[in-house]
């Protein structure tokens, strides 16, 4: 009866009020077969990491729109580590500079999608990578 | 065994999961839920190690039409007991695609105000194709979350209508939420209150249409319980989950105080017994079915009678009641 899903947490990081984005993600990897726990907005490194630990998460995604990409992401790639997590894909997108996506990965997110990438891309990425 | 720097999937050991998670680590829990509901074997071996240990906790399931403010009300809820000292974990169910295999879990989003409360465990679930309102492993997964030592444990059925009765073998009080201007469903109401309802919340109080719906309601629920003496009366209690403001939130203490006299109640009345045997009775059901199922199919494994089976059936030769009868004197020797 091994029915494995893949799980994955999405969620908005930062002030910005605008969630658009990260809900149309979310609902298009529900159409890929995923079972995806949306968050919302005005979540902190600390909410997504517990909330990614509740739900024994597969992959954490997060949506950035206004530039705190870089504030926050060191931040959960070290929450992540000190929980454990190394199993975890991290998965960011949103809108930002094409520079940046190398400095993201440096700091140990998995893969960055801008904003304009194709859903399928996402849904094939985490698929392929899950661990 | 250290867990905590352990990388998720290589902790999959039953026992250091059961160890970890009756010491209440929310890992361990949340690892243990995957492993039952992926219907492992791992997971099966899990639940034998956690059954000595569970039973202690209050089984609350809110039920209702999706929208009707389960989640905002039981957030609200949540708050209640905990500021009475309660540790309380939560189950949310909602539904999974059947076209897509997937699912928009969007319950944990209503929680946030408990986001960061490590005296508080909240598992989103899909219901994987499973009817009645809930998932297939809903009960084992309530039974973990009991383990963990949790003083509540509520579980939030995905409200797809009226055949939700599920709940009732999972939960010991059952609140059920309706809103106010569902006239053309009263008659769908009224059998749901008679049947699985121990206290409704009447929510979106806030609502136009909200006091002639109260009225009503109460008309039923003294129609249908007092005057057949009943001997647990449901209160109506009118609530608002969510509002432009803080203050407008209203009935909430209310509701948590119906679900404490219900759950004493319980306890006095030495119901809970009756309420707990029916709901192993209910285990041992799913459970034996999962088993048996398993059991023959992997017997008739490789065999090719599955294949004949169908062929003989569609060639009208047999039905399925005469080979499940064959299949089962074969295997199971009865
Ligand atoms: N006006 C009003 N809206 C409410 C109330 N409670 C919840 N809502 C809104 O109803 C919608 C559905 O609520 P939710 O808790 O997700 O319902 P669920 O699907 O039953 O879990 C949300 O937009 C809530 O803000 C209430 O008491 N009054
Ligand atoms: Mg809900």
């Amino acid at each position: 009866m091994g029915t494995e899903k893949i799980k994955v947490i999405v969620s908005k990081v930062g002030l910005d009020g605008h969630d658009r984005g990260a809900k149309v993600v979310a609902s298009l990897l529900k159409e890929g077969g995923m079972e995806v726990v949306y968050l919302g907005m005005y979540q902190t490194p600390e909410s997504i990491i517990k909330a990614a630990i509740d739900e024994d998460a597969d992959v954490i995604g997060l949506s950035y729109l206004s530039g705190e990409h870089l504030v926050y992401t060191p931040k959960i790639v070290e929450e992540m580590k000190k929980n454990g997590m190394d199993d975890v894909l991290l998965v960011v997108g949103g809108s930002f500079p094409p520079e940046d996506i190398e400095v993201m990965k440096q700091m140990g997110v998995d893969e960055v999608f801008r904003g304009g990438s194709r859903i399928p891309s996402i849904v094939n990425y985490i698929t392929e990578n899950v661990r | 065994m250290n867990l905590l720097a352990m990388p998720r999937k290589l902790a999959d050991n039953p026992k250091a999961l059961a160890d970890g998670l009756l010491l209440g680590d929310r890992r361990a829990a949340a690892r243990a839920i995957t492993l039952v509901e992926d219907g492992s074997q791992k997971g099966t071996e899990l639940m034998k190690l956690l059954y000595p240990h569970v039973g202690r906790s209050m089984v609350i399931g809110v039920t209702g039409a999706g929208g009707s403010g389960k989640s905002s009300l039981i957030n609200h809820i949540i708050r209640v007991f905990r500021s009475q000292g309660r540790r309380v974990g939560v189950v949310a169910v909602d539904p999974t695609s059947p076209f897509s295999g997937g699912a928009l879990l969007g319950d944990r989003l209503r929680f946030q105000t408990h986001s960061m409360d490590e005296g508080v465990y909240i598992r989103s679930m899909a219901s994987r194709g499973y009817l009645g309102g809930l998932a297939r492993a809903t009960t084992d997964v309530v039974r973990i979350i009991e383990a963990m030592g949790n003083d509540l444990v509520i579980v939030e059925t995905l409200g797809a209508g009226q055949d939700e009765i599920d709940i009732i073998h999972v939960a010991q009080t059952c609140v059920l939420v309706l809103t106010p201007g569902m006239g053309d469903d009263i008659q769908a109401m009224k059998a749901g209150i008679m049947e699985i309802a121990d206290l409704i919340a009447l929510n979106k109080a806030d609502l136009d249409g909200a006091e002639t719906c109260l009225r009503s309601l109460e008309a039923t629920v003294r129609y249908g319980f007092e005057e057949k003496e009943a001997a647990w009366i449901p209160r109506v209690i009118p609530t608002v989950a969510a509002g432009a403001r803080t203050d407008d939130v209203r009935g909430i203490e209310e509701v948590a105080e119906a679900i404490l006299a219900h759950q004493s109640y319980l306890r006095e009345s030495r119901t809970i017994h009756e309420i707990q045997a029916k709901r192993v009775e209910q285990e041992l059901g799913l459970v034996f079915r999962d088993e048996v199922q398993k059991a023959v199919f992997k017997g008739l494994k490789g065999t090719g009678k599955k294949r004949q089976y169908i062929r003989a059936i569609l060639e009208g030769r047999t039905d399925p009641y005469s080979v499940v009868e064959e299949v089962l004197r074969t295997f199971l020797r009865v």
